[in-house]
């Protein structure tokens, strides 16, 4: 047992912890807050703590639990809410009412709850790490109970179909070794899989400037800088309601907490549209609000990707949302600061960088260790300070995150949303995705997608030009790019979150808008050429049918589109016909 | 009771005393510090280890001597006593009285470091709070629970708006308890006389607690003063089921406290010079607002700070941003031109607003008349830059109206004065603003508003009372 020889703030360093190891959980002083130990000096560690520190005192006892930060994963992770640690925060409430008071111990998982598990396993069976033993049903997911990764070893017995709690042991290896439905992992270590896979399926997210523009990969990451009131959370919530994931891991880290309720309120009423289940069974909340313990903050990003990775092992395709990386970072300046560590650049510590990269490079789509695919692709939102780009943890993102989602706040202020700006945001999995929109949306999907993109580049030229000299000067073939341009971004780019039709688009339907806004185009010069002018296009009622397509379910598209293409070819010639 | 006395005072540099040999002294816990004539200045532990202590001194060091200065213990954290009592009565930054009445006898001693919210126990915000003023009111609604600062500039009325919002503020239905808890930090002796004038003259004080940090008190107590104000703020929303709204000015100040503290406690600084914990320190001020379930009352705040240089970068606005749900944007120019409330409706949002709008809350009208004068509004800004290069002549007729109203929407709706105007007045000036428009350039509203109110809410010139 050690004991406290000085506190400042979440830092707290201790003497005479026998054994001590790095990373490890210490209990400190009388209340037995939950710490880890982040530097060994000589007979001193100085160690993280994960509550208030406030009223401990020089010489309380510090006592080693020898096992680094690890997490229960079992079922009963789904549909929860959880702070940095994973301590059900619906139990602390239990314990403490409406405020989180500190050093309370609550297990992660429902221990008395009993799950109806089906064995795939037989006496007899070598089984290794990773390997799948059997199911339990959760909700409307079938939760697979793995080996733990690091046990291996021949099935002397194993439990017969029927419920069981996951203190029950439900096998024994011939080793001794007893496998329950949960195992622990500690979250500094990446759970291994067998091989990576390389990222050429998309993860779609349902919001067209993204999958067409911008596609991130499943087991890719993805990062969204954008300064305040810009989006990042709706973008973020949306991506998280609609993208194409089994399993979502959301981790509001260093964030409002009326934004956590809002979660909490709003999941369990939304559908999710594979399942018609509510959106809240396939997810997993971990929750450190900004004013809740720092420390506890740095914890939850890789209490995060672990749950991710553990639904990986799976076999699922899973998304971790990070809101927000940039306060991740201010956590870790914060605690180095106290330390007195050494700062670099803005007074961040200078393994910031590899501390980002090495969370990201948990993300991939991966053969598991059963041989199955599954995928944690990571979406992570930064906050600029200022909302200045060039700060060290946009930069040391930009450096290792494949897609870059810049939101903008002149287009936020413009009630222009998804405020994604088009020209400085890019993706690299384009390239390697190319194979597979061919293959599964149409064959010329890439001319497709470059013609829209010129149409942009285009208009964004001529708006340049009207600002000097006004609208009036241009030609009326610029006047049909210009108008272009902005049916592409009003009609297309734009989608409006809170309409249940607009608020997620198919790869079918945001093609098929791309066709439509082409033929508009194709039409207007043709009519031009004949001699209408500017007025009959802009005055024309399909330009209104564009306007509307984006509201048009799913289902009636299709009809909505060949209407269209119809009327489309007899447009614009008001002024020709008369 | 004896109480123990520490006297081995070994380095007093600014506001930081060091103690050795006190190793029983709890990490913040408070103490008072006797110069040895007798003079007793409050003090808070900030670091400890088995070597020395480390204090933050309430009031200026000048006096303190090493030889003659004995520390003793007084509470384990900081505590404010509450009661109900409190409610119509004037204190300094740590509580003290400061209105010639006798303190109060406490219920309570609560610690006013608080404890984080449970996430889970956490309501979602949406009811509507009154201000009073229309450009809020209708634009940036105010929702019990949220935290709404205001962004402003030295030299603009921001002081001004914020008593008014005190006096008006008020939440709809019967028999709601209503308070305002107003904080204040380092603030001028002629703000001070002037709040506590406007808070008596109006009948404000009443159903208020004022916390007046002035300039010339102790920096370190600046830090304290918005936490005691939300300790109060808590204690009566929870515990007497009150809708306090907590007005803490000036923020800035406070921000400026910590830079200053950071700088004597030789801590490695962020972002120009401010500490890199502001963010998490910020946070344990704003995140104290909320509505939770099963307790009738609620805490709403109105942060106010003053953007150094107006700038909305600056680290002090910017940090305030990512915490806060929206902002009330105080503009210059429109203050220069005298109106008053110079709010400017663009860069301020209401991030609940939604929340807290529509039938059986405001009016159901409500949201797209919003959304039709902000962009109106936004219409008329863009057309005035254009005349300012081509002159007036060559817009269009249309265009004309969208320039008329914009300089309305700034002259008559945003410009109330000291006037109170409740929600439906509001949204019927805001009607009146748009009855030069014929229906169909209403595009952001729907027919059957546009039929129960286009034209038919009064004249502008009578329902702005000229």
């Amino acid at each position: 047992m050690g004991v406290i020889k000085k506190i400042a703030g979440p830092a707290v360093i201790a003497e005479g912890l026998e054994g001590a190891k790095m990373y490890d959980i210490v209990r400190v002083g009388n209340e037995k807050l939950v710490g880890e130990i982040i530097r060994l000096d000589g007979n001193e560690c100085f160690i993280q703590v994960y509550e208030d520190t406030n009223g401990l005192q020089v010489g309380e006892p510090v006592v080693s639990t020898n096992l680094p930060l690890a997490l229960e994963l079992g079922p009963g992770l789904l549909n929860g809410i959880f702070d940095g640690i994973l301590r059900p925060l619906d139990k602390i409430q239990e314990v403490s009412g409406i405020y989180i008071s500190r050093g309370i111990e609550v297990s992660s998982l429902d221990r008395s709850k009993k799950w109806a598990f089906t064995p795939m396993k037989r006496v007899g069976d070598v089984v290794k790490g990773g390997d799948i033993l059997g199911t339990v049903p959760e909700f409307s997911f079938t939760h697979k109970i793995l080996v733990p990764p690091d046990k291996s070893g021949k099935i002397k017995s194993i439990v017969g179909p029927g419920e069981y709690t996951i203190d029950d042991t439900i096998a024994e290896l011939e080793d001794g070794t007893k496998l329950r439905l949960a195992h622990f992992w500690p979250v500094r270590k990446p759970r291994p899989f067998t091989r990576k896979l390389d990222p050429n399926e998309p993860f779609l997210t349902g919001m067209r400037i993204l999958d067409v523009l911008f596609p991130l990969a499943a087991g890719g990451t993805a990062a969204i800088p954008g300064p305040f009131g810009s989006g990042k959370t709706v973008t973020q919530q949306s991506i998280a309601k609609f993208g194409d994931a089994n399993i979502v891991v959301y981790v509001g880290c260093g964030e409002r907490g009326n934004e956590m309720t809002d979660v909490l309120v709003e999941f369990p009423e939304l559908e999710d549209p594979q399942t018609g289940r509510p959106l809240m069974e396939r997810t997993i909340l971990i929750a450190n609000t900004s004013n809740m313990p720092v420390a506890a903050r740095e914890a939850s990003l890789y209490t995060g990707i672990t749950i991710a990775e553990y639904f990986r092992d799976q076999g699922y395709k899973v998304s971790l949302m990070a809101d927000s990386t940039s306060r991740w970072a201010e956590a870790l300046r914060e605690i180095a600061s106290r330390l007195e560590e050494m700062p670099a650049e803005e007074g961040y510590p200078p393994y910031l960088s590899s501390r980002l990269s090495s969370f990201y490079e948990r993300s991939g789509r991966v053969t598991t260790l059963a041989g199955e695919t599954g995928a944690v692709s990571v979406i992570g939102a930064v906050s600029p300070a200022g909302g200045d780009f060039s700060e060290p943890v946009t930069q040391s993102t930009l450096r290792i995150t494949g897609g870059f989602w810049a939101l903008d706040a002149q287009l936020a202020r413009a009630r222009h949303f998804p405020a994604i700006n088009w020209a400085r945001s890019y993706s690299l999995f384009l390239g390697i995705l190319e194979p597979w929109y061919r293959q599964n949306v149409a064959p010329d999907y890439p001319e497709v997608r470059t013609q829209i993109i010129t149409m942009l580049q285009r208009e964004a030229e001529l708006q340049q030009v009207v600002q000097l000299v006004g609208p009036d000067a241009l030609q009326d073939a610029e006047r049909l790019s210009l108008e272009i341009g902005r049916i592409a971004r009003e009609d297309f780019l734009q989608q409006n979150a809170y309409d249940p039709v607009d608020a997620s688009c198919s790869m079918a339907k945001a093609y098929g808008m791309m066709q439509m806004i082409i033929a508009l185009y194709k039409q207007g010069e043709a009519a031009l050429a004949r001699g209408a002018t500017i007025a009959d296009f802009l005055s024309d009622p399909i330009i209104e049918k564009m306007g509307r397509a984006r509201y048009v379910p799913e289902a009636d598209f299709p009809a909505y589109k060949a209407e269209f293409d119809a009327q489309v070819q007899h447009a614009f010639l008001g002024s020709v016909k008369a | 009771m004896l109480k123990k006395e520490y006297t081995a005072v070994t380095y007093v540099s600014g506001p930081l005393l060091f103690l050795e040999g006190a190793k029983d002294l709890a990490y913040g816990a408070i103490v008072n510090i006797d110069d040895g004539t007798g003079r007793v200045r409050g003090g808070q532990v900030i670091e400890v280890s088995d070597q020395y202590t480390v204090l933050q001194v309430f009031e200026e060091t000048s006096g303190l001597n090493l030889e003659r200065t004995t520390v003793s213990l007084v509470e384990d954290v900081a505590r404010l006593g509450v009661s109900k009592e409190m409610v119509g009565r004037a204190f300094n930054g740590i509580g003290r009285p400061i209105d010639g009445l006798p303190p109060v006898v406490a219920e309570k001693r609560l610690p006013i470091n608080g404890a984080p919210i449970n996430p889970v126990a956490r309501e979602k915000p949406e009811e509507f709070i009154q201000t009073g003023v229309s450009a809020i009111d209708v634009n940036m609604t105010l929702v019990r629970g949220q935290k709404l600062p205001i962004f402003s500039g030295s030299g603009l009325p921001h002081n001004e708006l914020a008593a008014q919002i005190a006096r008006q503020a008020k939440v709809l239905g019967e028999g709601e308890g209503f308070a305002v808890v107003f904080a204040a930090m380092g603030i001028t002796q002629r703000e001070v006389s002037y709040f506590l004038q406007e808070f008596e003259r109006t009948g404000a004080l009443s159903r208020s607690v004022l916390f007046l940090n002035k300039a010339d008190d102790p920096t370190v107590e600046r830090l304290l003063t918005p936490r005691m104000a939300l300790t109060a703020a808590e204690y009566l929303a929870f515990e007497h089921d009150y809708h306090v709204l907590v007005i803490l000015t000036d923020m800035t100040n406070y921000c400026e406290a910590l830079r200053e503290i950071g700088g004597a406690r030789e801590e490695i600084p962020g972002r120009r010079g401010y500490p890199g914990y502001m963010y998490t320190d910020l946070a344990s001020i704003y995140e104290r607002a909320g509505v939770v379930h099963g307790k009738k009352g609620s805490v709403t705040q109105i942060p106010i700070l003053s953007m150094p240089g107006d700038d909305i970068t600056h680290p002090i606005p910017d940090l305030t941003g990512y915490i806060t749900e929206g902002q009330i944007f105080i503009a210059r120019d429109l203050a220069q031109q005298g109106i008053f409330p110079p709010i400017n409706v663009q860069p301020s949002l209401s991030r609940l607003m939604n929340n807290g709008i529509g039938k059986g809350k405001t009016r159901a009208d409500h949201k797209e008349l919003a959304d039709q004068l902000f962009s109106n509004y936004a219409r008329g800004i863009n057309l005035r830059r254009l005349v300012a290069i081509t002159g007036e002549d060559a817009l269009t007729e249309v265009d004309k109206k969208y320039l008329r109203f914009a300089d309305n929407f700034e002259k008559k709706f945003i410009n109330q004065g000291q006037q109170e105007r409740s929600i439906e007045e509001s949204l019927n000036i805001g009607w009146a603003l748009l009855s030069d428009f014929p229906a169909s350039e209403l595009k952001r509203i729907r027919k059957e508003y546009i039929d129960q109110y286009h034209q038919k809410t009064g004249k502008l010139e009578e329902l702005v009372g000229v």
